[in-house]
Order: C-alpha cells, then structure tokens, then sequence
C-alpha cells in the first residue's frame, strides 16, 4: 500500500545535523524518567500495562480461588467486593488502554513517517501520571476500612451512602488516570492530523492509525464526563449534594445514565485498536492486501457514532420507559452490522490467499473466532426482554470476558509478537511463544466459556458464595483460571528474553508478507527514525 | 505542503519538568483526597500541607516548562508545522473541557426533565410519588425537595444580566486585542488585553458577590437539593475556568509588556484567547439554562 522512495529512506535514520536533538541514547533512570522518545514512551507504557495485567490478574486468582468451592473460604465478603472492584478498575484502566497506548506510542509514528509523536513532553507526562494514580488505588486497599467496593461501575448509591471515606483517594486517582488518557489521546490524534509524511493521505493510511485516531477522538469526547461523574460521586458522599440522592430531587438512575455515557464508548476505545492490530496482521500472513478497506474505515466511524447512542443497553432493567427500552435495544443491535463488515472483510483477506501460522497469526485467528462469540452474546444482551433474564448473571461476565479478553487482550498478545521483533530485533523464543499461545487459549475457554452456562442458569455475578448446582461449573473454571494465569508467566518469560536481545537476528522486513512504513526501516528500530519525513507514493 | 517546514519538526530533548508534574499530582490527588476525608470526619488536619506543596511544584513545573517553551521558540527553534501541532492540541483540550460540562447540563437536564418531574409522578410513576413523597410538588426551579429543604430562585435580572454582558463585552476586546496584535499595534493591544483581564477580574467579583448572596440571603447553597447542586456545581466550575482565563491573560499581558510575540507568531495567546471564548460561550449556556429557563 504505502512505499519509500529510495532516496530518502536513508535520510530516515542516518542525518543527525540538527544540533538541537539529543544524539547519544541517555543512560540510567533518568532516560527513562525524563524521555520524550515515542519509542521509549512506548515501551514504559507496555511494561506498566504488563505489570498491572499481572496485578489485575492476581486479584482474579483470589476471585477464582474464592469462587472454587461454594460457601466462604479464603476471604471476607467485604474484601472480595474489592477484589472484583479494582481488579476491573486496574484491567481496564491500568492493563488494556496502557497497552493499547504504548502501541500507538510506538507504531503510529514509524507507519506515518512522522520523527517522534506531536507533542513529545506532554506524552512523557501523560505517562508517569499513570504509575502514581495506580500506586493511589492500589494503597487504598491496605488503608483502614479497604479499597473501594463498589464494582468498577461505582454506581451510586454503593458509591456515596454505603462506601467508606477511602472512596475520596479513589476519585483523585480516577481524575489522574482521565487527564492521562487525555492527554494521551490529544497527543495521538494530533499526530495523525498533523505529523504524516507527505503522500501519507487518509486512505493510505494503516488500519492501526485509522482505528487509533477514532479511538482518541472517543477518548477525548467521554474521559471529561467520567471526570464529571466521579466528580458528582464526591460531592454528593462528602458535600452534601444530591445528584444521586431522590430526597434532593435527583435519581441513582442519573449516575447509570451519566457512568455510562462513559463507559459505553470506552468498551470501544477497548476494542478498536484491536481491530487496527487484526486488520495489520492478517493480510500478511495470507500474503493478501486487506479486504475492504474502505469499508473497514467506514465501519470504525459508525461503530464509533453508534457507541455515542447505544449507553442505556445496560440499565434495561432500572424501569425505563418501554420506548427508552426499544430504541436503546435497536441502536445496540446496528452495532452489529459494521462489526460484521469487519469479521466478514477479515475471513475475506483469508480466502484463497497463502496463510502461514506464524505467532501473531494464531492470536489473531483465535481473536476473529473468539470475540465472535463474544460479539454474539453481546447481541443476546442487546434484546431488552432476554436481558431481563442475563443481567448481573455470569453471563455478562462471560460476554465481557470473550471481548475483552479473547479480544482486546489477545489481540494485544497478537500486536507484541508481530512487532517485538522489530523493536528488538531479535525473532522472540517461538517454542515459549506457542506454548504461551495454545496454553492460554485452551485455559481461557475453559475459564470463560462454562460462565455462560452458570449465567443463563441464574448464577449472581460479584457474590462470593452460590448455590450448590453451579458448584462442578465453577471448580473448572476455577481451575481454567489457574491454568490461564500461569500461562502468561511464559509470556513473562519470553519477554524477559526478548528484552535481553537474546534471539536470532532479523530482517528490516521481519515477515515475509508484511508491508508498510514500519518494515522499512532497520530492525531494531533505530532510536529516532523518520527525522527527515519519506515520501509516500 | 513544504517540504521544508517537515525537516525542521522540532523533537525536544529530555526534560524533568513532565516528570516533576507527575509528581506534583500525585501530591495534589493524595493531599486533596485526605483533606476531604479529615472534613468528613471533622477537622482538617496536616494533608492540607500535602495539597499546598502539590500546587506549588505544579507551579514550579508550569513556569520551568512554559520558560523553556518560550525560549525554544523565540530563538526560532519552532516551525508552522509545530504551531499546528499546538494549536490542533489547544483545540482538542478545549473540547474536552466543553464535555466535561456536557456532563454537569446533562444532570441538569436530566433533574429538570427525568428525575423530579417522575418523583412528582409523572410518565408511570405514580406510585413513587404516593408511596414516597405523596405532597412533593414536581416544580421547577425545585424550590422545595422531596425531604422538604427549602430555597429560593435565583433570578436572572441584576448581577446575572451583569456579569452576561460583562463577559460578552469581554470577548469583544479579547477579539479586539488579537486584532491589534495582528496589526502589530503594541500600544492598543495593551489595552484591550487589560481591559479584558479588569472585565474577567469584575466578573468573578460580581460572582462572589452573587454567591454571598445566595448563601446568606436566600438559602440557596449547594446542600439545598438538585437546584442548588447543578446551581453551584455548573456556575462553580465555570467561574474556575473564567479564573484560569483570566490568569492566563494576564500572563499574556505581561509577556505582551516585556515585547513577546509577533504578528506571525503568537501561539500562546491565540490559544489564551480561544479558551476565553470558550468560558464565555459556557457562560451563555449557563444564563440561559441556568438563570433563565
């Protein structure tokens, strides 16, 4: 799709006149601290992402070891709501919009022939915000009286009358991860605008870019009003305001309204960068361009629009008026179309074109089938009158874990192992590699797949105790869970490797069917690239 | 599009001060978060040390970090390609600021259209008015709540008209300075700019006043029910923006005195001006759904 020409694809890396730029790679902490390379931006935000994918999880083995058996065991009621509380507040949060930033931070530059993203101070910034926010919530938790318990959804009044004081921590630290994401999703969609290299035109553009410039415009349209919302939450516990409170004139409805009008559009910025990150490796390994690429773009832009409208999908069950009910349930199930056009164009790439299994292959192939299903049940959910039966089961867990996980996380796993060799430049331990794959994906079914039969038969999502019949379900995929934990300490292992440059050595190219700016330049990405912009053509 | 103006893009080398930001937040998030814990219990104890060292390093950081800025672009370091950037990021984070009040007149919305009118029993719900509040009277301004805390209205005309016009004439010379700095009239855009940061100063004067007011006078604060709470919350925030405009101008002012900017090149105060039309069109919002309706 996009090619250099020859003559200035040496001046990308070599020309260092600029007696302004930093040359040498700083060493120590300090580079570290004080960076405003894309490239090193990146890989802090892939590590924190990491490592808080590590805690999260943590946290989802203790929920799992609870849930093993029925009755009470191992922790206290009150410290499993906790669990389950910043366990999502940290995965989605802390793991998946970290991960999917620092991919942007590394790859939107290099795809886009641009020297560095736009505002290079402000991405360092948007950063080392987040370890701080974290390292808030996650004291919470040790402080008198515990972290917060009311779900990641916080909704009120479990979030004002019933919380502790310590829910005041959490607002400051909700507030530091949104003017992170804002300033993260300013930085990119800026760069996009902004920063491509003559030739670059918007629809020669890599899916990846595309998806992320839809995602940073989602994100800076609705991080303001989960500020409003946390924002409301602490004045009405501590200020005495009633937004939420109906002896003031107010409605706990409100808070659903307002939480989700957030937190609809954020399931999106979860999973359209996925869809950029599919729509990249695909059509290498089939050796194929991209089916549909047009339709691809259009297709972002609409499940984007659709996400603005579609909010109270989950709130069937508050008492809305039947009218309410029937639009929301209509303009969730559009939803499905463009995300059909994008399945369809992906199984399209596919057909008859010369597929190879590489890694990052088979984490994209098990994304398409997966969050399929995940996709299907999300349109179960979507008919109002059977959501009546689904809402708050485990069957809303399974949906939200098929997506955002077989999903959004997978196609994460997809993106490392596509692009690794091109930071390192070194091809990663394919022998852990595919352990790590057909481990995690034979564990993951296992742990999320048997949660939709315990949901549709009625089994309470966030209780630490059930009946007696889901108690054979909830052994396995207790032990599912296990497995899939353990699975990722390979990943751990694999990239410990990769980061000691152990491997062998690879080709700028690194794939055999992959195209664009990015495998065009040396491997390892050399530390400032594209100074001089290349001409696309 | 030049190519020249792409290889002068200008990457910055390392700097502390994001770092020293992160920082200062971090002091302000855990400094504020404990104060409003220690008044809940009773008494405001020593995290109001930890939030006042927060804002002073956030302090220290903008001015390291803005002082840096300036001398990379008064010693021509910058390029059009790099004020676009600046001004393409300028006018993103204004719309984030505009939804961060979509959500505070979405609860006003909501409250005036959804909420009391439903606990007055309209739609389907009369039995949430008779089962619990049976004498709640489903009125707007919502005087009297359904747990009976009473208020009074505040009306639009005096110093709510006032202050309209005041920032409405304020943005007409915030227009007029940007005008005369074009035109590269030092002398009149002196004193547009003044007249702009007195007119910002009078206005969030007049506020305080109103506030007084409302609180000493008529009863209305912002315990007094979903009136009072979107009352205070929306006029709150906007008069902390006009605050921030205000400030922002007059370093404007004082960069303008020591000779800063150019006719071509004036980044910061086009970004100045633009966040001041933006508290002022909040402001019309404001006195229209706020005050008036």
């Amino acid at each position: 799709m996009t090619s250099l020409s020859t003559e200035h694809q040496g001046s990308g890396h070599d020309d260092h006149h600029d007696d302004h730029h930093e040359h040498a790679i700083p060493k120590g902490i300090k580079r570290w601290l004080y960076t405003t390379n894309h490239k090193d931006i990146g890989t802090l935000y892939l590590w924190f992402a990491f490592i808080m994918f590590l805690t999260g999880g943590a946290m989802a083995m203790v929920i799992r070891a609870e849930l093993f058996q029925p009755g009470l065991q191992i922790v206290e009621p009150g410290f499993f709501n906790q669990m389950t509380t910043v366990h999502g507040l940290i995965m989605v949060f802390g793991a998946v919009m970290p991960a999917f930033t620092g991919l942007a931070n590394w790859l939107v530059p290099m795809m886009i022939g641009a020297p560095d993203m736009a505002l290079p101070r402000m991405n360092n910034w948007s950063f080392w915000i987040l370890p701080f926010a974290f390292s808030i919530l996650l004291a919470s938790l040790f402080m008198e009286g515990g972290g917060p318990a009311f779900g990641w959804t916080f909704y009120a009044p479990l979030s004002t009358t019933y919380s502790n004081d310590n829910t005041a921590l959490f607002v400051f630290s909700v507030h530091m991860m949104g003017a992170s994401s804002i300033m993260g999703a300013i930085n990119v969609i800026v760069t996009i605008f902004n920063m491509r290299a003559p030739g670059m035109t918007w629809m020669k553009m890599p899916l990846f870019v595309w998806t992320w410039l839809i995602t940073a415009f989602l994100l800076i349209a609705v991080m303001p009003v989960l500020a409003g919302a946390v924002t409301m939450v602490l004045t009405d516990k501590f200020f005495g305001t009633s937004f939420f409170d109906a002896a003031g004139g107010g409605d706990p409805v409100m808070f659903q309204h307002i939480f989700w009008f957030f937190g609809h559009p954020e399931v999106y910025i979860m999973i359209l960068p996925a869809f950029g990150i599919i729509s990249a490796i695909v059509p290498t390994f089939s050796r194929k361009p991209l089916f549909g690429y047009a339709s691809m773009v259009y297709a972002t832009t609409s499940i984007a629009l659709l996400s603005f409208i579609v909010w109270a999908h989950h709130m069937f069950t508050t008492g809305m008026p039947v009218f309410a009910e029937m639009f929301f349930m209509l303009a969730t199930m559009l939803i499905s179309v463009p995300t059909g056009v994008k399945i369809f164009n992906w199984v399209a790439t596919m057909w008859r074109g010369s597929l190879s299994f590489e890694v990052p292959m088979l984490f994209a192939l098990a994304f398409i089938v997966l969050f399929t299903i995940g996709g299907l049940s999300g349109l179960m959910l979507a008919i109002t009158p059977l959501d009546f039966q689904y809402h708050d089961t485990y069957f809303v867990v399974a949906h939200f874990h098929y997506v955002l996980v077989t999903g959004a996380i997978f196609s994460i796993m997809a993106a490392v192992y596509y692009w690794l060799p091109k930071w390192t430049g070194k091809m990663f331990d394919i022998t852990l590699a595919k352990w790590h794959f057909w481990c995690s994906l034979i564990s993951v079914n296992v742990l999320f797949f048997p949660m939709h039969f315990v949901g549709l038969a009625g089994m309470p999502r966030r209780i630490p105790d059930y009946a007696l019949q889901f108690a054979d379900f909830n052994k396995w995929i207790s032990l599912g869970g296990f497995a899939f934990g353990l699975s990722q300490l390979i990943f751990l292992a694999l990239l410990i490797k990769a980061c000691r440059k152990q491997g062998d050595p690879v080709s700028s190219q690194v794939w055999e069917g992959a195209e664009g700016l990015e495998w065009e330049i040396p491997s390892p990405a050399p530390y400032h690239t594209f100074e001089t912009p290349p001409v696309v053509k | 599009m030049l190519q020249k103006d792409y290889e002068k893009y200008y990457v910055p080398a390392q700097s502390r001060w994001p770092f020293v930001g992160a920082c200062a937040l971090f002091l302000m998030a855990v400094g504020a978060g404990n104060l409003v814990m220690e008044h809940s219990k009773g008494g405001i104890g020593n995290s109001k040390y930890l939030l006042a060292v927060g804002s002073a390093i956030l302090i220290v950081m903008l001015v390291g970090w803005f002082r840096n800025q300036i001398q990379e672009s008064m010693t021509g370091m910058h390029c059009a390609q790099l004020g676009r950037s600046y001004r393409q990021g300028m006018a993103w984070f204004i719309f984030s600021e505009v939804m961060f009040f979509v959500a505070f007149f979405g609860a006003l919305f909501y409250a005036r259209v959804i909420s009391v009118p439903w606990l007055g029993g309209a739609s389907n719900n009369q039995m949430t008015n008779e089962v619990l509040w049976p004498s709640f009277q489903a009125i707007w301004p919502l005087l009297e709540t359904p747990d009976g805390t009473k208020t009074e209205q505040m009306g639009w005309f005096g110093l709510p008209l006032i202050n309209t016009i005041i920032l409405l004439v304020s943005s007409v010379t915030c227009h007029m300075a940007h005008v005369a700095l074009e035109a590269n009239k030092r002398g009149t855009l002196k004193a547009w700019l003044g007249l702009t940061v007195l007119l910002g100063c009078t206005f969030l004067f007049l506020q305080v006043e109103e506030y007084i007011h409302a609180y000493t006078e008529m009863g209305l604060t912002l315990q007094s029910g979903v009136y009072g709470n979107t009352f205070f919350m929306l006029t709150g925030f906007h008069g902390f923006h006009v605050t921030i405009g205000t400030l922002i101008l007059f370093i404007m002012l004082l960069r303008i005195m020591k000779g800063h900017f150019s006719p071509e090149n004036h980044f910061a105060f086009q970004a100045g001006s633009w966040y001041w039309h933006f508290v002022d069109v909040v402001w019309v919002m404001l006195f229209f759904f706020v005050y008036i309706l």
